[in-house]
Formats: C-alpha cells, structure tokens, sequence
C-alpha cells in the first residue's frame, strides 16, 4: 500500500498550529513511516512551484492553517485545493478567521496608517506604505496584496472537514489524523476533534446558577478557582463554545476565549454569547442594564475574538 | 415634486412584533385604517423574548436598513417576563451593533400593547423618517463585499 501524501500549509496565522504539529514529538516521528509528507513549508524546504507541478488531487489530506488576508494566502488556498483530495480547515484561523479577522473591525487604510506611520516607534519620513509591484533597478519586485477584509478558508475554497482551536490540542490532533488514516470517513462538512457539546460540560468549576450584577475584567480580580468564573463577574465564552479541548484555560483560572467555535446548528457564535451573558445579568431596570452593557469594553473582541470572518456580520462598517 | 417621490430612499424595515401585544397593536392599525408607510415587513413571533440577537443580524446582513422589535409593555408578558429578558439583550446588542457601525436609529425596541394602534403606527412613521434621512445601510454590497 502506499503512504498517504499529506500537505501542511500556514496561511493568515500566528504558527501556533504548526507548532501545535510539532509538540506531538516523537509521535510524529511515528507518524513519518506511515505518511508522506509532500508540502510543509515551515518546516521542510519546499518551493510553490514544486506544488504547482504536480498532478490534480495528487495530495491525499491537506492541512491548512490560517485565514485568508492577502492574495498569496488565496493563491495557496486554490492551489491546494485543486491539488488535494482532501481539504481540512485546521484551527481557528482557517475555520472562522480567528484573531486576524480582528483586522475586519478597520480597513486596510487604518491598518496601514497605523502600522507604517502612526506608531510612535515608526520612523517612516516618507510616509512609505507596501506597494504591490516596485521596479527596481533589477527588475520588477511584487510582493501580494493585502485585503481590506479576512476571509475564512471555505469562502475561498470547498473545505471538506473542520478542527477548531487556538491551536487544536495535541490529542484531538492525533485523533483526527487517526480518523482520516484510517479512511472511514465522516460525512462532508463534519467539524473534527471536537466535542458537540458546550465547554460548560467538561468544565470543572462549580455552577450555581448565580445571577451576576457586576462584570469584572480578568486584571481586576482574582478569581475564586473553585467557581463558574461567569458567576464571579468574568466574561467567560464557555457557554457559547464548543468542548473538546479539556477545558485548559479554565483549569489555569482564565476564562474561555471562544477558541473552538461556535456549537452545531449555531450560525453566530457572538450572538449566542451575548444571549447567554444578558440571560444572568441581574438587573431589572433600563439603567442598570444600560450600565451593565457598557462594562463590556470591547463587545466584539470579547464575543468575536475568534469567530468575526465566521459571523454574520462579518466586518465593521468604516 | 413627483421626481422626488420616484427617487427618494425608501428603508427597509424588518419588524419582529410579539403575537399577544405589538402583533395584534399593528393589526388594530389596519382595521382602523390608520395610514403609516409601508416600508417596515412585519414578522410575528410568539414573544419578543423569542428574537435571538442573531435574527437581528441577519436581517442586517441580509438587507435590511431597520429592525424593529416590538413586544408587550413591562409587566404584561403573556409568558410573565420574555420582553424583560429581551430587554436585558437589547441594550448589549445596542452596544455590540454601533461597535459594528450600525447606527442607533437603526434599531430599536418598543412596548406596545394590543389596543395601540396609533401607536404602533407613529413608531414605523417615525422610525422610517430617521432612517431614511441616515441613508440606507447595504451591508453585503458596501460593507462586506469591497474585499
């Protein structure tokens, strides 16, 4: 039998994800007698036109981590999708857009503005922001385009099977790989290495069912570790996100962040935090609600954090 | 005069109106033949307690310039508290759309009970003059598309 061909690719991301690959250690190693690695650029020397060269659906599975912000990250989406038989959207980033769709609440101006002439660290006299093409003295430099907003990685290309996280834990790493080795295959579309309930289930804090009339931020408290952190006040994204990560950020006294996404049938992860926080908001009257609803700092980097190329919504309105 | 009616911006306003107060308040409009402009889509549902923020967004992503919610007044739920904890929701949701640049006009929510008619006809008239002066909003062509 030959070894399955299996592609790494990073497009818009941090390299958690890849790094999440590589902290399966000697695992990995195993890994390498029963696959073929064809394409992973961070880690093996390979060049696009290698990929470029090779037959249509030549890739058994590939794994492509990060959003689509610039034309190379589409490029490579395309590319490998017309070269893979298997597609799978690995990690917060390719599912829902993940912290670089953050980006979506400014345009690619302000973006710009900010990184290349207003920080006080930024010494650009000319006020000299990337171009596309340059042509130099040795020919023509191109460089790919930024977009005005992050996409996610199905509106770019079919996707055949989503793991979330920020980055997928190891196990849940191994236990996909082991699903899609193993060639019995779940229906199309299928969200892997993950659990389908909320992460309220396999959290261990206690639940009360306490009503809260103050939120406080996470500097501004210490937590009591032994209580449901939405009880003491802390935005925690537990109740709107799916499971199957064990729970980590918890089980170090930090609220969830909302990494694995939304849960099955939900379109909008953010919506249905927001229902979930006013639902133990106690407060009856306008001005308490009012006051209440302003203590949420930032409501889409608090409900969204993830999850804003995937929402209805999508962007802010510049 | 005539051009000007032909051109100008009429809105699009998605109604969520709770069947027991605002629903039946809209209804006693037409049977008493109340004239209000009829650029709002009424929608009926149970209770507004029934609206999940999520239906807002996407009539916004859908399309739509308004969304109005309307339910009983405070203390008269048919199911004892919906509106209350559609309230609770309503000012975070407030907060999250203008983050969005979604202006406040642009949606609101409102008691009104069976026997309001006329009431319920000055808030789709009014709401339909603020909203046609802001413009329309367009989310998928302007916002989102323009990648």
């Amino acid at each position: 039998m030959t070894k399955p061909r299996i592609a790494f690719n990073w497009a818009s991301s941090c390299g958690g994800c890849e790094i999440a690959v590589l902290e399966l250690g000697t695992k990995l190693i195993e890994l390498k007698d029963k696959i073929d690695i064809v394409f992973w650029p961070v880690a093996l020397d390979f060049k696009y036109s290698d990929l470029e060269s090779m037959p249509d659906k030549d890739i058994d599975v590939t794994f492509f981590n990060g959003a689509i912000q610039t034309s190379e990250n589409l490029h490579l989406a395309q590319l490998l999708r017309a070269k893979s038989k298997l597609l799978v959207a690995f990690g917060a980033c390719a599912c829902m857009g993940g912290i670089p769709a953050l980006a979506n609440t400014k345009s690619k101006q302000q973006i710009f503005d900010s990184c290349y002439k207003e920080t006080p660290t930024t010494d650009n006299p000319q006020a000299i922001t990337p171009q596309t093409k340059f042509s130099a003295p040795e020919g023509e430099l191109t460089i790919p385009e930024f977009y005005n907003t992050v996409r996610t990685l199905d509106e770019v290309a079919d996707v055949d099977y989503y793991v979330p996280g920020c980055p997928p834990v190891g196990p849940q790493i191994e236990k996909v790989v082991g699903t899609i080795l193993s060639g019995s295959l779940p229906p199309k579309g299928s969200v892997l290495g993950a659990s389908d309930k909320s992460l309220c289930h396999e959290c261990k804090l206690e639940k009360t069912d306490r009503k809260i009339s103050k939120l406080v931020r996470s500097y501004e408290t210490i937590p009591d570790p032994k209580r449901c952190l939405l009880e003491q006040g802390i935005i925690c994204m537990g109740p709107a996100t799916r499971g199957g990560c064990g729970a980590l950020c918890l089980d170090a006294n930090s609220p969830c962040r909302g990494c694995y996404g939304p849960l099955p049938n939900v379109v909008d992860q953010g919506a249905k935090m927001l229902s979930a926080l006013a639902s133990v908001f106690d407060a009856e009257s306008e001005e308490e609600l009012q006051k209440l609803a302003e203590s949420v700092v930032d409501p889409i980097g608090t409900f969204y954090r993830f999850g804003l190329a995937r929402s209805l919504l999508k962007r802010t309105k510049e | 005069m005539v051009t000007d009616l032909a051109t100008r911006f009429e809105p699009r306003i998605v109604g969520f109106l709770c069947r027991w107060c605002a629903y039946t308040g809209a209804d006693l409009a037409g049977l008493s033949r109340i004239k209000y402009p009829p650029n709002i889509t009424p929608i009926r549902v149970n209770c507004s307690g029934r609206v999940d923020p999520m239906l807002v967004m996407k009539a916004f992503a859908a399309g739509a310039d308004g969304v109005l919610i309307a339910g009983c007044h405070p203390g008269d739920c048919h199911y004892i508290n919906g509106n209350v904890k559609t309230m609770r929701r309503f000012k975070l949701l407030e907060q999250l759309l203008s983050q969005f640049g979604i202006e406040k006009e642009r949606v609101r929510l409102e008691w009104v009970s069976a026997s309001e008619g006329g009431r319920y006809a000055r808030i789709v008239e009014s709401m339909t003059e603020e909203i046609r002066s802001i413009g329309p909003l367009n989310w998928k062509q302007k916002v989102v598309i323009p990648a």
